[in-house]
Formats: C-alpha cells, sequence, structure tokens
C-alpha cells in the first residue's frame, strides 16, 4: 500500500507535498524544450510563477551564474514581463498546468505590492500568491523580509486586498526569521515559505575581481540545506501557519527532514536545473522513505506553540 | 525556420561508449537509448555520475552542442568534443567506456538552412574555431544530405588546440592556425574575409561556432558585406531548458535573450555582441 502524499495547503487540496520553489522552473519555457510532456508530467502539486514585479525588468547584466561547492550563486535580478505583460501573455499560458497556480510577486513599495495582489487577486485562474519581500522598500531603504515591523506593515496594506492564500516567502538574509515569520503571521499571512537564497559572492579566479555582473547574488542548492532546516525549525517554533519549507533539497530523504521538522510542504528548486524532472524522483524517494518507516502517510505538519 | 527537436522530459542515463583523444581534447561518444537524433545545432546538458568531487564541484552540469549523432538500432550514438579546462569538463574528459554519462536533450534552436535564412542562399560557408568546430561537424552533414554546396573553413590556436578534424573526413576543409602548425597562419576570419570578398557571397550563408571574439568578427565581417550568418553561441548556463536564466544575451533591440531557449544558434543580427561577459569559461 503506497502511502498517502495528499494534503491541504491554505484550503488547496495537493496531491502531494512537492512545489517548485519560485523562479527554478519556468514552464512556458519548459514546454518550448520538452513539448506537452512538461503538462502531463508536471512534478509539481502546485506551480509557483517566477517573481512578477509591477514593471517589466530586463535582469541584471552577465555573468549571472557562478558554481560553488555543491550549489551556485545566481544575480539574475528578476527578468519578467510586468505585470500586465504576465496577465496578457504568461497567465493564460500558466492556465493549462493540471495544479493550482501560485504566482509570485514583488515590487518596490507597498502600493505596488498593493497593485500586484489586487489584480493577480482577482484572476480565478490564482489559486494562491506568494509575496517575496526579499526587496528593499525604495521608500526606507530597508529589505521589507529582513524586518518584522516592515513585513508586518505590508501585511497591512495587502491582507484586505485579497482572499486569496497569501504566502510570505521569508529571506535566510537576516538575524532572526523567525520574528519575521511572526510579523507576517499576525498580518494574516496564510502560510510562510523559506528559505530564500542566501546572499552571495565569488571571484574571477584569474583576475580575483568578483565574477557577477551584479557583484554579489544568491547561494542556492545543497550548500544552504542545513541552514534552511535550521532556519525551518526556528519558524516552525513560533508561527502556527503551515511553512513551507526548501533550500537545497536533492533527494526523497532530504525532503523528509523539512517535513519531520514540521513543515507542511516542500519545494524543489535548484535540483530541477541538473536535472528538470528531478522533483519526480524527490517523490517516488519519499514515497520509498515513508515506506521504509512503516509510514502510511505524511509526517504531522507541526505543532502550534505559543512559545516564543 | 528549421523546428526544434524536443527532448524527453527529464534527464537520462546513457553509457559512454567511446572516448579518444584528439589533437588536445576528447571526443566522448554515449549511446543515447531514451531520445530523438538531434538537429545540427543542439546540445545537451551532460554529468557525470553524482555531483561533487576536488572542492566540492561540478554541482551543476554542462552544455556541450553534439558534434554528431547517429541512429542505430540500439539508440542514438551522440559524439561530444570536450576539453579539461574545469571541474566539469574535467569529469566528462575522464569517462570512461561503461561509465554513465547523465544527459538532458536534445535541447535549443537549431540551425536553419541557407534558404531559411535568405531566400537567395543556395550555399553554406561554415566557419569554426577550437572545440566550436563541434557543431560545425554534424551541420556539414545535414547540409550535404540536402545537396547544399559549402566551404568548410576551421581555425585553431595550436596543435594543443586543434581536436576533431575527423569529424570533417570526407570533406574539403581550409584550415588556419595562430601557430602556423596547419593552413594558413593567422585567423580563421582571415579566410572568410578572402572568401566574402568573391562572387559566392552574394549566395552564402554563414555559420559559425568558436570563440566569443571570433564570432563577434565573423558577425561583423558579415553585417559589413550583407551576409546572412547564424551563430552557435556559448554561455555558462545551470539549466539548459529556460529556467535559470542564467545564460542571458543581450539584444540587439535592448533586453537579453535565453540562450538555451533563444539560442544557441542565433541570427547574427539579433544579438548586440557575441563577446557576452563570462562566456568562454
Amino acid at each position: 500500500m503506497s502511502p498517502d502524499l495528499s494534503l491541504e495547503l491554505c484550503g488547496i487540496r495537493l496531491e502531494h507535498p512537492i512545489l517548485n520553489g519560485s523562479g527554478t522552473f519556468d514552464a512556458i519555457a519548459a514546454h518550448r524544450a520538452f513539448g506537452d510532456a512538461v503538462d502531463e508530467r508536471l512534478p509539481f502539486s502546485a506551480y509557483v510563477s517566477k517573481t512578477i514585479t509591477p514593471e517589466r525588468r530586463a535582469g541584471n547584466p552577465p555573468p549571472r551564474l557562478y558554481e560553488t561547492p555543491a550549489g551556485m550563486i545566481n544575480s539574475i535580478g528578476l527578468p519578467n514581463k510586468g505585470l500586465e505583460g504576465f496577465l496578457m501573455e504568461d497567465l493564460p499560458d500558466l492556465v493549462r498546468l493540471p495544479v493550482p497556480l501560485c504566482v509570485s510577486v514583488m515590487a518596490p513599495s507597498r502600493p505596488g505590492f498593493a497593485a500586484l495582489v489586487e489584480r493577480v487577486g482577482q484572476r480565478d485562474e490564482v489559486a494562491a500568491i506568494e509575496v517575496n519581500v526579499s526587496c528593499p522598500n525604495v521608500k526606507s531603504g530597508l529589505i521589507v523580509g529582513e524586518q518584522p515591523g516592515e513585513t508586518l506593515a505590508l501585511l497591512e496594506v495587502i491582507r484586505p486586498l485579497t482572499d486569496k492564500p497569501l504566502i510570505v516567502k521569508l529571506t535566510p538574509n537576516c538575524s532572526d526569521p523567525a520574528a519575521v515569520a511572526r510579523a507576517a503571521a499576525e498580518g494574516g499571512a496564510d502560510a510562510v515559505s523559506l528559505i530564500n537564497t542566501l546572499r552571495a559572492t565569488g571571484l574571477d579566479p584569474t583576475t580575483l575581481d568578483p565574477w557577477l555582473g551584479a557583484t554579489s547574488g544568491g547561494l542556492s542548492g545543497p550548500a544552504i540545506r542545513s541552514i534552511a532546516l535550521d532556519q525551518v525549525r526556528r519558524v516552525v517554533a513560533q508561527v502556527s501557519i503551515p511553512v513551507i519549507g526548501m533550500g537545497g533539497i536533492e533527494t526523497g530523504a532530504d525532503a523528509l527532514e523539512f517535513l519531520a521538522l514540521g513543515a507542511s510542504a516542500v519545494a524543489v528548486g535548484t535540483a530541477s536545473f541538473r536535472d528538470p524532472a528531478a522533483a519526480r524522483r524527490v517523490r517516488s524517494e519519499l514515497v520509498s522513505e515513508l515506506v521504509s518507516r512503516g509510514l502510511d502517510r505524511l509526517p504531522s505538519p507541526h505543532v502550534p506553540s505559543t512559545s516564543t | 525556420m528549421t523546428d526544434r527537436v524536443l527532448a524527453p522530459f527529464g534527464r537520462r542515463r546513457c553509457a559512454v561508449v567511446a572516448n579518444e583523444a584528439t589533437g588536445g581534447y576528447r571526443l566522448i561518444s554515449a549511446l543515447d537509448e531514451g531520445g530523438p537524433p538531434p538537429r545540427a545545432g543542439q546540445f545537451y546538458m551532460l554529468a557525470g555520475a553524482g555531483w561533487g568531487g576536488t572542492g566540492g564541484r561540478p554541482y551543476l552540469p554542462r552544455a556541450f552542442s553534439v558534434a554528431e549523432a547517429e541512429a542505430g538500432a540500439d539508440g542514438v550514438r551522440l559524439d561530444f568534443l570536450c576539453e579539461a579546462v574545469g571541474p566539469g569538463t574535467g569529469v566528462l574528459a575522464a569517462l570512461a567506456v561503461g561509465d554513465a554519462l547523465h544527459l538532458t536533450g536534445p535541447l535549443g534552436r537549431p540551425f536553419s538552412t541557407p534558404c531559411e535564412l535568405a531566400p537567395g542562399a543556395a550555399g553554406a560557408i561554415l566557419v569554426g574555431g577550437g572545440i566550436g568546430i563541434a557543431p560545425l561537424a554534424i551541420l556539414r552533414r545535414a547540409l550535404a544530405e540536402r545537396g547544399v554546396p559549402q566551404r568548410v573553413l576551421l581555425g585553431f590556436r595550436d596543435r594543443a588546440h586543434s581536436g576533431g578534424l575527423d569529424l570533417f573526413r570526407c570533406s574539403e576543409v581550409r584550415t588556419a592556425s595562430e601557430d602556423g602548425h596547419t593552413g594558413h597562419q593567422g585567423y580563421v576570419t582571415d579566410l572568410l574575409a578572402v572568401l566574402l570578398e568573391g562572387d559566392d557571397a552574394d549566395s552564402a550563408a554563414v555559420y559559425a561556432c568558436g570563440p566569443a571574439a571570433m564570432l563577434e568578427a565573423v558577425r561583423e565581417l558579415c553585417a559589413a558585406r550583407d551576409v546572412p550568418a547564424e551563430l552557435a553561441m556559448e554561455t555558462p548556463m545551470a539549466c539548459g531548458f529556460g529556467s535559470c536564466f542564467g545564460c542571458a544575451v543581450p539584444l540587439a533591440g535592448g533586453g537579453y535573450m535565453r540562450l538555451c531557449v533563444d539560442g544557441p544558434v542565433v541570427r547574427a543580427e539579433e544579438i548586440e555582441t557575441a563577446m557576452v561577459a563570462g562566456s568562454g569559461h
């Protein structure tokens, strides 16, 4: 008897707990490379879009990638078609996916976030919105997701604008991600996801100058998994909303570790670069892990805690 | 436009069936039992088993244009030209017969035919440099099968960077080398400049693959003479299927293309420059 992998996340029924990390799987581009097989065999139970911003962005100058031990640094710079371009061109294309759609949004200001949440939230095709707070607020100059106060203030603006689940994507680049998670929950977030990439840089081995066109970027891959596990552990202990864990997941055993710490779901990110169908392997390995432990379903999501 | 061949979704394990030294490079052959034959100009993401090694690299697969592909009863034999220059290529160059080669592909946009590039173009001029001669080998054969007349110009830095000539057996090749060990002493673009001065230029399409500086010289030569050209480019890429956005190449009209899905073969006029920061590493 195969274990039951299904779950309900923010009121959305999911066949299994494996999502994609935002910006690590472009279903539209993948369709150009692999055809209908991408839709038919999509290895994710929900699809999280690449982050969209109010205006079109070209992204950072190359080079944008730097391989590290057990990982990579990217400085992509959020290239995207902007809100209007996304709604007109990409959203109609993403509707063909057989799973719920979560749209990731980011803006340099609260009014910008408000416009994104309101417009995206109006679309029936969208099941949930992920709020990417790893960005500066141009008004305060602070990175929203590094500050509980900024995060709470943002949620207070956007929460009333949609009934759709709001998932706050936490940044690991702060001293106390759990405090930011608490602020997100207090502001009415339905879930948090973590971790985003860790700020990192790499040097040209010949010139010893920074390699990346944007000087620094974000580290991902197995190199960050232990950090991700610890941050998930800390956040799970302090919020009662679901936690989506990610960071260097390569195998079913990795996924199980995040779930065992209390994550409700997990995301496969950089591993998809190495193998576009990596998440399918992770899923089947997760089944094997559960079977070998005599479990007929996923570990229970975290127990709400009042401790601080 | 010549359509791309779609790749099976997901990477697959192939067996290495040959790995031979050629002029400082390795010609690695694998038997692909699970994928279709590629079109000339398409590429594969290649990795050895697992990841890590000295210093925890390679982690990511590496993009390789296919040099030759031959469909047989038990699969497609794929040839890749590889030079060990770093941790990723080092692992690949050291693969032994029977070892696993993990690949995803064929990926990307293939070469067009001359008449697709320009209605009046009847012949092809192939310009290759160094390890970049690889995709021109399969292109040469594909064009020959269509009866397209062609000239092949290949340039090498020195003898230690001159592998893969065997891929061009049965064809007339003109060579150049910076050290003079073969053919014209100088750049392959010197040979191209001479050809483009002749009458052939009006009816020719140019196909080029090689170092960024060579591609840029080809682009400028062809632009100056209004000769249609396609360039097979290279940049570092993490995924090869449009998801990492790492392989940005500046477009002539501003913004960037993703070389993995919008290339690796590009029309010369599409791009701002072939000199993309970070390529060739």
